[in-house]
């Protein structure tokens, strides 16, 4: 469903990213790994329209979308989350479901002054999928505390039923785990599996958490100083040489 | 019992005119909650209100029309709708272009849209004083009638219970609407919201037009009060209005209601204690004060350097 064809970003002087490829099918979850630096949020940051990246191709859905602003990229069903937490902080957590679903709410302002049957049925069916994503993630009892003031496990599975409420077909992850205790981190591995069983949605999972991207990765791409190293199953990267010495170190 | 009249006096003539000020200053406080930058064109767009609402009373009375609610919901609904329309316009124009530059840039727009609107005025309603019909006459009057009386006209309570049903009115919008909820989010995490899909274009021009819509309710009422109105009164009631927002701590509505009244009070209880030449004097001294003191203002949140 997601296509990346020979994807290019410059800054300046700099090539972040030289031509990387990667593809996502329906039904999958795919990482993308690399040492620091090696631009995996780059690759992120123009597929979900943050850069226009300066050469190459983004497809979604058999569409060219390079360049596309990124509120039309979500509205086509790609979300996306980053490595810092980035909730309406001083917004309650229902809150924080509702107004990501603003879009699919009718935004005529009189039927909201008028609260017409049409604004409540849509207002009712909006809460009830936050509240359906609230206890799937285990933060119902906590739907009016401030987004800020939860802790920061807490945060991050708001944040991934925030992507969830706008019913996306793909969702990008952007380091889930990073500052995760194990415990959550593995609650994290089950939840993200079950978005792809239970709720057919595809991944793509940036992450340097090794134990979770070889869990539940169909596909790993690795990156390296911008450049594509590899790509495969778990396994095949597992015992690639050129991605063990990147990791390593040349000996 | 004289004294506390004189200060009853006064503080009813600071909380009519404090209220006004909160009005315009929340059309600054809640631009500058989404965007971060403060609408220089704003005491403009209300001194545009003050004269359709003007233009608006005079074409009543020309057609014959005098029943008074009638005319002040016309003069409010027209001078909204004008108003309202200039503060998308100046969005479109000078801010929407230049979104994402240097903050000097969109500043320095605005600042030329508040002098074309000025001059435009100038042009079209000639640049001297207009007398403004008060509308609203009479009152009631406390106090024996041999010493002093403290008046409360029912203009200035007409003007009070207004503002507080906008002010309410908004609270409950920005609180409980869609929109409103989407108005938050897009103040807290602009590219987060975004991403979500929320329209924030809309959502920026949604609060230009809210507090333009307010400040014309403002510029009606402040031409009744001091009775005539020029191309020049906006500036210094934006002024006014933007020190309001300051110091109630600007971003926050609340702040901006309360950094109204506090400013208005603050005004005529120097007027009325000292001189009224010291009004000013006071207020901007005021500004100054909470400047060096609590820049963050008396309801703002210290702003956290977005990483």
């Amino acid at each position: 469903m997601l296509d990346v064809q020979n994807l290019s970003m410059r800054f300046g002087g700099l090539l972040a990213v030289d031509q990387v490829s990667l593809d996502v099918q329906e039904h999958e979850i795919v990482s993308i790994i690399g040492p620091n630096g090696a631009g995996k949020t780059t690759v992120f940051n123009c597929m979900s329209g943050f850069y226009k990246p300066t050469g190459g191709k983004i497809l979604f859905e058999g569409k060219e979308i390079q360049g596309t602003p990124d509120y039309k990229i979500s509205r086509l069903g790609m979300v996306r989350t980053f490595q810092h937490v980035r909730l309406f902080n001083s917004m309650t957590v229902v809150e924080n479901l509702l107004v990501a679903q603003h879009r699919h709410l009718n935004n005529n302002l009189i039927s909201g002054l008028l609260k017409t049957p049409n604004y409540r049925t849509r207002e009712k069916k909006s809460l009830d999928r936050a509240s359906y994503w609230l206890e799937r993630v285990g933060l119902l009892e906590l739907a009016n505390v401030e987004a800020g003031n939860l802790a920061y496990g807490q945060q991050r599975r708001l944040e991934i039923a925030r992507c969830m409420v706008t019913e996306p077909k793909l969702l990008m992850l952007d380091e889930p785990a990073a500052g995760l205790n194990p415990s959550e981190t593995r609650d994290l591995n089950q939840l993200i599996v079950s978005l792809k069983e239970d709720y057919n949605v595809s991944v793509v999972l940036i992450e340097h958490d090794m134990s979770l991207v070889m869990d539940i990765s169909d596909r790993i791409n690795v990156i390296n100083q911008g450049r594509p190293l590899a790509s495969g199953t778990p396994d095949e990267i597992r015992n690639n040489d050129d991605v063990i010495k990147a990791y390593l170190g040349e000996a | 019992m004289q004294d506390l009249l004189y200060f009853f006096q006064q503080l009813i003539n600071g909380l009519t005119i404090g209220s006004t000020y909160a009005l315009i200053a929340i059309g600054y406080t809640m631009v500058y909650g989404i965007i971060g930058m403060i609408n220089f064109a704003h005491g403009e767009i209300y001194m545009i209100g003050a004269y359709t609402a003007l233009i608006a009373i005079t074409g009543l009375a020309a057609l014959g029309i005098a029943w008074l609610p009638v005319i002040l919901i016309v003069a409010l609904v027209c001078a909204m709708i004008v108003s309202s329309s200039m503060g998308w316009a100046v969005e479109r124009v000078a801010y929407r272009p230049v979104r994402g530059r240097h903050r000097l840039i969109p500043l320095i727009s605005a600042i030329g849209m508040s002098i074309f609107l000025q001059n435009y005025v100038h042009l079209a309603q000639g640049s001297r004083n207009i007398g403004f019909p008060a509308l609203i006459e009479g009152g009631f009057r406390f106090g024996s009638a041999d010493s002093f009386q403290t008046s409360i006209s029912y203009m200035q309570i007409t003007i009070f219970i207004t503002t507080l049903v906008c002010m309410t009115l908004l609270s409950l919008f920005i609180s409980r609407s869609r929109i409103g909820r989407a108005c938050r989010a897009v103040s807290q995490d602009l590219g987060m919201a975004n991403l979500l899909g929320i329209d924030t274009n809309r959502i920026i021009s949604a609060t230009f037009i809210i507090g333009a819509a307010l400040a014309a309710v403002a510029g009606l009422f402040l031409g009744m009060y001091y009775g005539s109105i020029d191309p020049l009164f906006g500036f210094i009631a934006g002024l006014k209005a933007f020190t309001a927002a300051v110091l109630g701590g600007i971003g926050s509505i609340p702040g901006a209601m309360l950094g109204g009244l506090i400013l208005g009070v603050a005004e005529s209880m120097t007027s009325g204690y000292l001189s009224g030449e010291y009004k000013d004097v006071v207020s901007f001294g005021l500004l100054i004060l909470i400047l060096l003191f609590k820049p963050t203002g008396l309801l703002g949140k210290p702003e956290v350097e977005k990483i």
